[in-house]
């Protein structure tokens, strides 16, 4: 006996205890109203009036919002990542700026302060062998002499 | 002289077979395809039994948005393979059997689609109970039999799908046990055992013994 066959008797024995329930008077009274209270809605539902257009015009009218907020939010984010790459790169090129400022006063310092020694050295020089007083110029000239020698 | 009459029958047959090439020409202008006939043949059947779908598919998911749709699904499926349908059964259990596949395969997608199990269009069974015709019988009589749909509707609800399937076709649909048995692909056997246990649980709901 292959297990088909036994499946089915055992649906067999499981179906002898099976009692019909138009037998039963409550029973087939309830299925009877059950059956006409099927009846009576399908038939309304089946027959009531469509309202596709107002649907579709609901429908549309969302799918306008869900559009346009879509868009807000697509432009907005956009617009956003934009400024804040500007933003970016001015603080860079304001930074690079401020460093290259920086630099160029450091240098300019350097520059000075090497160009002050050299200068009031010489200066120093110069003032101290020039401002000579008359008076003492033929000792001055002597020693120059002396010092060739 | 001969020749005469060879040109006047040279024309007569000639003139014939023209009025024959346009008769077929207009018969075949006038005359029905076959897939002409198919489509009126699919239309009547559409036009017969879109009710009956329908009022199976609105028992079985208590949704009217939902029973249509899907009874729109059932018939677009069905002209699709109205091509491949044999007749070896009728084309209403051929058309149900589609509507019952149909609605398997959309509550299982709706099981897949965990965060819509909660957002359901089917209707409360107080609701659904309440399309009792009131025929002529008294107000007692009236609420006595909207208490026992209600019951009954409980009971369907409890049921399992294959269960509820099987009890809707028999006493909703008013199928035969073999025509059931073709709709929902089991044994007879199977169908009389899940409709036992289904009678049995509207049993247990009425009150009665099981």
């Amino acid at each position: 006996m292959s297990g088909v066959e036994q499946q089915d008797n055992n649906m067999d024995k499981i179906t002898n205890r099976f009692e019909d329930g138009a037998e039963d008077a409550e029973l087939g009274q309830a299925l009877e109203s059950f059956k006409q209270c099927v009846d009576a809605w399908s038939d309304a539902a089946y027959s009531r009036p469509r309202t596709v257009e107002q649907t579709v015009r609901r429908r549309s009218w969302r799918l306008a919002v869900g559009w346009a907020l879509g868009c807000v939010l697509v432009a907005g984010s956009l617009s956003g990542g934009v400024f804040e790459r500007q933003h970016q790169i001015d603080l860079k090129q304001r930074a690079a700026r401020q460093r290259a400022a920086e630099q160029q006063k450091q240098g300019e310092q350097q520059a000075r302060a090497q160009v002050t020694d050299e200068d009031l050295l010489t200066d120093v020089d110069s003032d101290v062998s020039r401002q000579v007083p008359s008076a003492m110029e033929p000792l001055a000239q002597m020693m120059a002499v002396d010092e060739s020698k | 002289m001969r020749i005469l009459e060879a040109a006047v029958n040279s024309g007569a047959v000639r003139a014939s077979t023209w009025v024959m090439a346009a008769g077929t020409a207009l018969k075949a202008m006038t005359m029905p395809t076959a897939g002409d006939i198919a489509a009126e043949e699919f239309s009547r059947v559409v036009e017969r039994h879109r009710p009956q779908i329908f009022r199976f598919l609105l028992s079985s998911t208590r949704d009217v948005d939902l029973a249509e749709t899907l009874t729109q699904e059932c018939f677009l499926k069905a002209h699709r393979n109205w091509s491949s349908f044999r007749g070896e059964s009728s084309a209403m259990t051929w058309l149900m059997r589609i509507a019952i596949n149909l609605q398997k395969d959309h509550w299982r997608n709706r099981r897949m689609q965990f965060w819509r199990t909660t957002r359901t269009n089917s209707v409360d069974l107080d609701e659904a109970s309440e399309w009792l015709p009131s025929g002529e019988s008294s107000v007692e009589q009236q609420l006595l039999a909207r208490e026992r749909v209600k019951q009954v509707w409980t009971a369907v609800k409890g049921l399992s799908e294959r269960q509820r399937t099987v009890f809707l076709l028999r006493y909703v649909e008013e199928q035969e046990l073999s025509e059931i048995a073709t709709a929902t692909g089991l044994s007879e056997g199977t169908v009389k055992a899940h409709l036992s246990r289904a009678v049995g649980r509207v049993r247990l709901e009425l009150g009665g013994k099981r």
